[in-house]
Order: structure tokens, then sequence, then C-alpha cells
């Protein structure tokens, strides 16, 4: 056989003037932050908003350097991201083989479905309090916490990307004669890698976003903790300080696993493209 | 000599899921033999259990009546004698052109250089040498089921059950996909059972075209179709034999069509 002219698709080359592309790239998408961080300088200066409790955006990061200076900082992001990282873990390697054995067995799915989703809408902070009641203050309630808030996005997400494999696709490779075990690893886990990822994205999204939450109720270190003691004692630069270093490890986060799902799930074609 | 697919009496209901209907009967008492190497065109009205009865002989699904013999022997699930080629390619889309013709040979035990060194052979003989790294997405209509057809030949079956395999390309890649398959059938000579709505590309293809009822489905005529090599470059379906065959099938179908709105 042989390929016609027309059947072949548009390549996509690199342009030889790529560096100055990726730079105005760049520039284009920081334009936004870059232009918020002005306001923050400005209004307080300006007197638009009160200094006391917005601070010019100098001081905040002079008040950032501080904290990076004296090792104070350092120390309450690993308490965080400790916490944070054992809950998002645990959460992963008991979602995801759960809900691969739930979505694979329809029968435990219409089962199961009707108290997983009464359990995805219960507010993980509302169970707050039960989790302190049980586990006490400590370490266990926090990453408890963490770990409840991540299992249901990839709970669901897997069960879902289980269940939406094409069947097509099923009917194919069964019809090469594999065996179900062999179906399940090579076509269903595959399949459903691109919907179990969105799910883990998700989930590492919300185990920062709760921890907080936890740590500002109980807790001797982590971010939480340091962004409601400095508000407490009116220590405003260190609470923004603390704010923003929040999201700076939020963003970092969600970026690598965004890379890791890219290297995972390379196959699939992209809007971007 | 014993028929390569042998169809005896073959029928198939289907239980309908709401409370009181009764079951579908797709179909009924299904009779076809195809001997070793033929080309076998199916056509029917749309509905009328032509994929029913490719998922029967791919083995995916059981006969509720009737038996099924492959090599004179009971069909017995599905099996790596037979390749199934579907209307939208199936390729897995996380594997490339290569990793996809690749796929069935893991099934039969092959080393994985032999697998690689078989499935870039086939890739080649489908006119797809340099797209071995492609992604299904990177992949024209045309050059998917290029590849779907290379991963069908590379573990060597002896049948192939297309199902409506060029429906869904644009009518210049058809052509050239069907007279390339012609060019591998008369290469490899495996018995081929070709499902099509398409009264041109049956007598086309077919060294024989069976003619299906619409629901419930049945095989109400088999019609030879004398014409010499499609092959040889002429412009064969515009000649006076293939025009009255084609004709004759037109006016066969057209017959069935009442029945299908009495079972509707």
């Amino acid at each position: 056989m042989s390929v016609t002219q027309e059947e072949r698709p548009l390549v996509a080359t690199r342009s030889a003037a790529a560096l100055p592309e990726a730079l105005a790239g760049a520039a284009r998408r920081s334009a936004a932050v870059l232009a918020f961080l002005a306001f923050w300088e400005i209004f307080p200066r300006l007197h638009l908003v009160d200094a006391t409790f917005l601070p010019p955006f100098s001081e905040v990061a002079a008040a950032l350097w501080q904290l990076v200076l004296s090792g104070e900082l350092l120390q309450h992001i690993v308490a965080s991201a400790v916490r944070a990282l054992a809950g998002f873990l645990i959460a992963i390697v008991v979602s995801v083989p759960l809900g691969l054995a739930i979505g694979w067995y329809e029968r435990l799915a219409a089962m199961l479905d009707p108290l997983l989703e009464v359990f995805r809408n219960t507010a993980p902070l509302a169970l707050l309090p039960v989790f302190v009641l049980m586990l006490g203050m400590g370490e266990t309630s926090k990453v408890a916490m963490v770990v409840y808030s991540c299992v249901w996005p990839i709970l669901l997400n897997t069960v879902g990307g289980v269940r939406n494999v094409d069947p097509l696709l099923v009917k194919s490779a069964r019809s090469m004669g594999l065996a179900p075990l062999q179906l399940f690893l090579r076509v269903v886990l595959p399949a459903a890698s691109p919907t179990i990822f969105t799910g883990i994205r998700v989930a590492g999204a919300y185990s920062i976003l709760v921890l907080i939450a936890a740590e500002m109720v109980g807790a001797k270190a982590g971010l939480g903790y340091l962004i409601n003691y400095a508000q407490f004692n009116f220590q405003i630069t260190e609470m923004y300080a603390g704010i923003i270093t929040l999201s700076v490890l939020g963003l970092l986060f969600n970026h690598i696993l965004v890379l890791i799902e890219r290297r995972l799930t390379a196959w699939q074609p992209r809007l971007t493209d | 000599m014993v028929a390569k697919i042998s169809l005896q009496r073959v029928g198939k209901t289907f239980p309908v899921r709401s409370a009181g209907g009764s079951p579908l009967l797709a179909l009924h008492e299904v009779s076809l033999e195809v001997a070793a190497g033929e080309f076998l065109t199916l056509v029917g009205p749309s509905g009328c259990g032509k994929s029913t009865l490719l998922d029967l002989l791919g083995g995916l699904t059981r006969p509720t009546a009737g038996r099924i013999l492959i090599d004179g022997k009971p069909l017995d699930g599905p099996g790596l004698d037979r390749a199934i080629v579907f209307q939208q390619y199936a390729l897995f889309p996380w594997l490339t052109a290569l990793g996809n013709v690749a796929f069935g040979l893991q099934a039969k035990g092959v080393t994985r250089r032999e697998r690689l060194d078989r499935a870039r052979s086939y890739l080649a003989r489908v006119g797809l040498s340099g797209f071995e790294d492609r992604y299904p997405h990177e992949l024209s209509g045309g050059m998917k089921q290029r590849v779907a057809i290379a991963r069908s030949l590379s573990y060597d079956p002896d049948i192939l059950l297309m199902d409506e395999p060029f429906a869904a390309l644009d009518a210049q890649t058809r052509e050239s996909l069907q007279l390339e398959l012609l060019r591998l059938w008369e290469g490899t000579r495996k018995t081929i059972l070709f499902i099509t709505h398409g009264i041109d590309e049956a007598v086309y293809l077919g060294q024989r075209v069976a003619v299906m009822s619409g629901r419930p489905g049945r095989v109400v005529e088999v019609i030879d179709v004398p014409l010499g090599s499609r092959t040889g470059g002429g412009d064969i379906r515009s000649e006076a034999a293939f025009v009255r065959l084609r004709h004759e099938l037109w006016a066969l179908l057209r017959e069935q069509a009442p029945a299908r709105r009495e079972a509707a």
C-alpha cells in the first residue's frame, strides 16, 4: 500500500525563532501578576487602602526574607509539606486500587455509588471536629483530614475512568484473545489513566487547602499556623508572607503534578499542539 | 472439502431490559458457508444484524440457536485464528502505530524483538513505513485503518472479519484502500468476510455477495460475482457485467426494505 499526499497529517515544525517567542510568551503570562503586585505596592502608599491591614508588597517581601533568613519559614514549610504529602500519597495508594476494583465490578459500583456520593458531598472541613475528637489534636488528625479530602476526587475519577473506557477497545482486545487480567492491565488501565490523573491533580490542590484550615485550628507549626498566629499577634507583614509562601507552594505542587501527568499521558492529543 | 466458516441455522436473541418487552430477535436461522481463501461480502439494510453476526464469528458473543463451525470445529470464544477490523479502527490511543500492530503479537507469545520486527514489516506492507512512532491521533482516517489492517494481519489469522471498515472514509481514500485490500488478499489468500452496506463495494470486492434481510436478519440470497481480477487496472465498475450485478443486488435489497418496516 502507499500513502497519498492528502493523507499525511500536517506536522507542526518548530521555527528557528523559538527563543524570542518563548520570552514573549513568558512576558505575556507574567504581565497580569506583575500588574497585581504593582497595585499592591502603590495602593497602600497612596492611602487608597489602609496600610495597616494591607502593607505595601515590598514590606511583605522584606518580612518574607527575614522569615527565610531566620529559618523559621523553612520549618513551617517542612511541617506543612510533610503532612500534605503524606496524606496525599496515602490517598493515592488507597483510592486508585479501590477505584479500579469498584469501576471494574459493575455490581459493586452500583451498590457503593450512593454512599460515595454522600461522602463526596460532605465537606471535609465539616468533619474536622470529628477527626479531632477521634484522633486528637496531633499529626494524625491533620494527615487524616488530608487523606479524607484527597480520597474522593481520586476515587471517583478512577471509577469513572474505568467505567468510561471505550467499549470498542475492550471488544477489540478481547477479539485478540486477551485474558481478563491482561485486558485490565493493557487496555483498561492505560485508557483510564488520563481521568485518574485529573483526579490526582484535583486532590493535590485539596491537600494543601484542607491542611491549612486544619493547621489554623490547632497546630504548633505549619503555614496555616504561621498565618493564623501572625494575625493574632498583629504581625500583618508576616501574615501576608505566609499567604504568599502558601500560594507559591500550591503553584509549585500543581506544576509538578502537571509535568508528571504530561509525561505519563504524552500520547493524548492536546489543544495546544 | 470442509468450509472454512460454516453457519448453521444460527439465531441470536437479546433479552430486552424494559419489563414486558419481548426479546429482540436479531438473527434468525442464518445459514452460510465460506470457503477457505474466499472473499465474501455481506450486504443488508442497516439494523439487519450484520454486526451481531460478526460478533458471533469473532467469538465475542454466543449464538442462542444453531451452531458456527470453523474448519469443521465448533467455535469456542475469541482466538487469533480470526481477526476483526472495525469501522472505527479501534486503535489504542496510548500506543504508537508500531505498538498497535505489535499488540496482538504479545497475546501470541512472540518475543519483544520479533514483535517489533514483524510489526515494522506489516506497517511497511500497508504503506506506512516512517509512521511507526506516530500516535493514532496524529494519523488520518485512512492511515488509522491501514494500521488496523496491519494489526489484524500481524498475527497471521486465517480469517479476516471486516465490519464496514471503509465506511467512515472519504470516497477517494476508500477506493484506494479497497484496491489495496484486494491486493493483500491476492497475496495472502486469507478468508475474508467483509460486511458493508454499500452495493458497489460488495460487488467490487466480493467473489460472492450474501444478501441479508431486515430484522430479524437472515441470509436471503447469495449471488456469484463472475468478474475477473479487479486489480488489473481497468475501470471494472463501468463494465456491463458489474452494472448488471449492481442492479440485481439493488433490486434484492429493495425487496428487503418492506420486511424491515413490518418488523419495526
